[in-house]
């Protein structure tokens, strides 16, 4: 059983949050999650306020009996499964390098 | 209508109840350390763990609920599971990877990281304990609809047996299992619930050859509300301020889920930040694919069971999916269904138990009780007699509660989420000048303010449908408080916040590094 790390130094952590390697990390993730946060609770909102107070334009049908609020219900889904995939790629291949970089770093006492 | 062979149902449900405890009793050998009662050793793979969620966050609420909502009301009923799903993003972008970096066991172990220890444990403790005990209260008062249903029993001091045995079963898969033993109980209950869906809704797509269309001129044909099933606000347009009432709850599902704190406690049962994405990426097909699947059963359900038939039953909204089970499969397929929905009730029992008794043990009992001075075997021992403590009040409280409005709970334990976990949570991850007063203010003044607009709101009282119809004493017009709620426990996080010069850089630093690079994090257990 291993529960226990060796604690770096807490000076440490100060210089490696002043980096510019950390700032390209916090860069890297920000510049994904919260623009994507934004939107896609900008877009769930408009669906709920459409629902809510504009039944009749939600009401008009499209294909066959399926309405325009259904489609933009499965709007919804798809856009979740698609936000999904693109920050679970984009975390891949673009942060993870990027922290694990740091944390090698830190861990093999180079800061 | 009473359907179905009860002894069928029953002896099904017992088969699942032997397996997972069998299974229980081998994966839990040597589960005597904190990490492993609490965390299950940090050993879970991220699939397991996405799966894990999906079969903590589908409770009976989501199944029988929202089946039988879109049975009667249509397109309202999707609108539930929209926001139940989107919720989820909050959790993949914001919380699960750094909340799995700098905590260990609790909600209240990031909260308290950079703050003083004993006030900000003892109020996310609080708000933990609030938080779970309302979504158990749900679940438990679900049990007992459900038995009237699937057992025929309508005699309420019977129902009563019934939730007492779910919640004594309950209670041994945690004491003996702990936190791996829950894990497996809720994997293969979600696999079990996700095909028994699976199979439905392709048995009523084949029936349907795979026309949505013609499935909803159908459902529009059977219901008495005709193509109005179809199109929003059949339930909440009756008024503004239901209109309004809705808009506040679709603000509290979808901020919610990512301040339960059984789903963040999910988060720490896996190695690694990157294990903890794909759990969350995971939970999202899997709970994406469900609602998929309930709105086709709702559907169907309309079509092939009629609006009021679903009505009459005994179970009323919640037993349209076991009757459209009945319909397609016979008296086989409803046990199986039944089978499946008990164990749903059961599953997510035992992970409200297990966050709940963590939180005590762990914040309260060791950190502001023995100042941190407990071992990992007495906390291990005091979370255990908690969780005998709660499943009692959960048995208590859910034949207390029995007979009252399940979806209703649950959106109410999604609100006070939201109100007091969600502020404190991103501030703590993503604003560095956040204090310690700045977390108990918005704690305290989301937990407040979310309960008491819920007690004086027409959901308790001054209205037919209310808890106490005969007494009017609310004023707050909303019957979900989030619209107000979590604003204001975004607002006092702000204000306690630059009312107090407390700064700790060196935490804060600390903090922002390990959230972000994953430095020093807890490892899984290695035997």
């Amino acid at each position: 059983m291993t529960e226990t790390q060796s604690q770096p130094d807490p000076e440490v952590f100060r210089r490696t949050q002043a980096s510019p390697e950390f700032h390209e990390l916090k860069r890297s993730f920000r510049g994904f999650a919260f623009p994507m946060t934004v939107a896609f609770l900008v877009w769930y909102l408009l669906y709920v306020l459409l629902s809510t107070y504009a039944v009749e334009l939600m009401s008009t049908p499209v294909i066959g009996d399926v309405n325009l609020g259904l489609l933009i219900s499965f709007g919804q889904f798809v856009t979740t499964f698609l936000l999904t995939w693109l920050y679970v790629r984009h975390a891949n291949r673009s942060i993870d390098p990027k922290a694990e970089a740091i944390r090698v770093e830190i861990e093999e006492g180079q800061v | 209508m009473d359907v179905g062979n009860h002894l069928l149902n029953i002896v099904i449900f017992g088969v699942f109840v032997a397996i997972t405890l069998a299974i229980v009793l081998r994966v839990s050998r040597g589960n005597r350390t904190a990490t492993e009662y609490y965390a299950g050793g940090r050993a879970f793979s991220g699939r397991q763990n996405g799966i894990a969620i999906a079969g903590d966050y589908l409770s009976a609420a989501s199944f029988l609920g929202i089946a039988g909502a879109v049975a009667l009301y249509g397109y309202d009923g999707l609108l539930y599971s929209v926001g139940f799903l989107v919720a989820w993003l909050v959790a993949l972008l914001l919380v699960a990877e750094p909340l799995r970096n700098t905590g260990k066991y609790t909600m209240a172990d990031v909260l308290s990281f950079r703050m003083r220890q004993k006030p900000v444990r003892t109020a996310a403790a609080t708000s933990t304990l609030v938080v779970s005990f309302f979504y158990l209260l749900a679940q438990m008062a679900g049990a007992g609809g459900l038995v009237a249903l699937l057992l025929g029993v309508s005699d309420p001091g019977q129902q009563g047996l019934v939730i007492a045995v779910v919640g004594v079963i309950m209670i041994v898969y945690v004491l003996v299992g702990g936190m791996k033993g829950t894990t497996w109980v809720q994997i293969i209950k979600a696999a079990l619930l996700i095909a028994g869906a699976a199979v439905m809704t392709l048995w009523v797509l084949v029936q349907n050859r795979f026309n949505i269309s013609a499935l909803l001129a159908k459902a529009a044909e059977a219901s008495p509300e005709g193509t109005r099933i179809l199109e929003p606000m059949l339930q909440y347009g009756g008024s503004e301020m239901s209109k309004l009432s809705f808009v506040s709850l679709a603000i509290a599902l979808v901020l919610g889920a990512a301040g339960l704190p059984h789903v963040l406690m999910r988060f720490y049962t896996v190695p690694t930040a990157k294990a903890a994405r794909h759990s969350v990426a995971w939970a999202i097909a899997l709970i994406g694919a469900f609602y998929l699947f309930t709105l086709i059963l709702g559907y169907g359900a309309t079509v092939l069971v009629g609006p009021e038939v679903i009505r009459d039953s005994p179970g009323g909204v919640n037993s349209a999916a076991p009757l459209l089970a009945f319909e397609l499969g016979g008296t086989v397929l409803l046990a199986v269904i039944s089978g499946v929905a008990f164990a749903t009730i059961l599953a997510v029992v035992a992970g409200l138990t297990i966050t709940a008794s963590a939180s005590f043990s762990h914040d309260v009992y060791n950190s502001v009780i023995r100042n941190g001075s407990a071992t990992p075997e007495q906390e291990v021992r005091v979370a255990r007699i908690t969780a005998v403590v709660i499943g009692v009040l959960a048995i208590v409280g859910g034949i207390l509660a029995n007979g009252q409005n399940i979806a209703f709970l649950v959106a109410l334990a999604f609100a006070i989420a939201a109100s007091a976990n969600l502020p404190s949570i991103l501030y703590s991850l993503y604003w560095k000048r956040f204090n310690t007063r700045g977390t108990l203010w918005s704690i305290i003044a989301g937990l407040t303010s979310a309960l008491v607009l819920i007690v004086f709101s027409p959901a308790v009282s001054g209205s037919e449908t209310a808890m106490l119809p005969d007494v009017d004493f609310a004023w707050f017009p909303l019957t979900n408080p989030a619209l107000l709620s979590v604003p204001i426990g975004f607002l006092a996080g702000w204000l306690g916040t630059i009312t107090s010069n407390e700064t700790d850089d060196a935490k804060q630093a600390e903090m922002e590094v390990r959230a972000m690079t994953g430095v020093g994090a807890e490892k899984a257990v290695v035997h």
